[in-house]
């Protein structure tokens, strides 16, 4: 079995921020996947979608569900991360005003992520864009 | 406890959700960082916050929360509405402080043995 879904996500459009997270978490329920296996992926997801609604100006979700494990790859175009170690560090954030005032940029995304992932991988190109791709084994 | 059983004993308004007002609650989590709330809530939880705007409801119900309370008379925006009636996650309000409100829950779930 394996099933590929694609979601594409806008630049600033928080209030679509989300779709692809649930959309998967639906599929998963049908799928009868554990219920902890599909929380920490819901997370991971969410996080990845939200990101690119923050930081990029348009980017894409892939996601291929299979057996025993989902792989997700979220890349987008945008001004890129010039420091990922830094990035990755809770509390480092550089959302804008007006993103802080919705509550998001407290920097937690990338940890939670990671927190939540088996196998984790961004790759990045300043000017350019952003590739974030992870793997969540079910229990 | 019930969501509708807290309604009842805090004088909570219901704003939308009430499909949602059977959900049983187990806990509380009091943030106002969606990251922290999508990092570290927990299923069945009651979220309090000051977050007004429909990502509040998309979190809430891809963490499976029991539902939302704002603070301070806050109301939620439209398209909140909205979304919290499709999900079925209740949108709750009241006057008080976040302060006061997390703490009449905490006695109230902690003293329940919830
Ligand atoms: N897709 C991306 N494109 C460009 N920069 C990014 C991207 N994802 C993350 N970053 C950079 O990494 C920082 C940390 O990201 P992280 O998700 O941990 O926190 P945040 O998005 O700022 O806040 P939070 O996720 O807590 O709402 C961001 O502030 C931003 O500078
Ligand atoms: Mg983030």
């Amino acid at each position: 079995m394996s099933i590929e879904l694609v979601f594409h996500i806008a630049g600033g459009d928080f209030s679509n921020a989300g779709k692809a997270s649930s959309h998967i978490k639906k599929v998963l329920k049908q799928l009868n996947i554990d219920s902890k296996s599909i929380k920490r992926i819901v997370v991971a997801v969410y996080e990845a979608e939200v990101n690119v609604a923050a930081h990029a100006f348009s980017g894409q979700v892939t996601a291929q569900i299979t057996e025993h494990h989902i792989e997700v790859v979220v890349s987008d175009q945008g001004p890129g991360i010039e420091n990922i170690e830094q990035a990755m560090q809770p509390g480092y954030s550089t959302a804008s005003k007006e993103v802080r005032e919705m509550g998001f940029g407290a920097g937690m995304g990338l940890s939670n992520i990671q927190k939540n992932t088996d196998e984790l991988s961004i790759e990045s190109r300043v000017g350019e864009g952003t590739i974030v791709t992870f793997r969540c084994n079910y229990l | 406890m019930k969501v509708s059983e807290l309604v009842e004993k805090f004088e909570l308004n219901v704003y939308s959700g009430l499909s949602g007002l059977d959900r049983e609650v187990t806990g509380g989590y009091v943030s106002d960082l969606l990251s922290d709330v999508m990092g570290n809530a927990a299923e069945n939880e009651v979220w309090i916050t000051l977050q007004t705007h429909q990502n509040v409801v998309a979190i809430a119900s891809l963490k499976d929360l029991a539902a939302i309370v704002l603070v301070k008379g806050m109301e939620p925006d439209d398209d909140t509405l909205e979304r919290s009636n499709q999900e079925g996650i209740p949108i709750l309000g009241t006057p008080l402080s976040t302060f006061e409100m997390a703490g009449k829950l905490f006695v109230e779930l902690e003293g329940s043995g919830a």
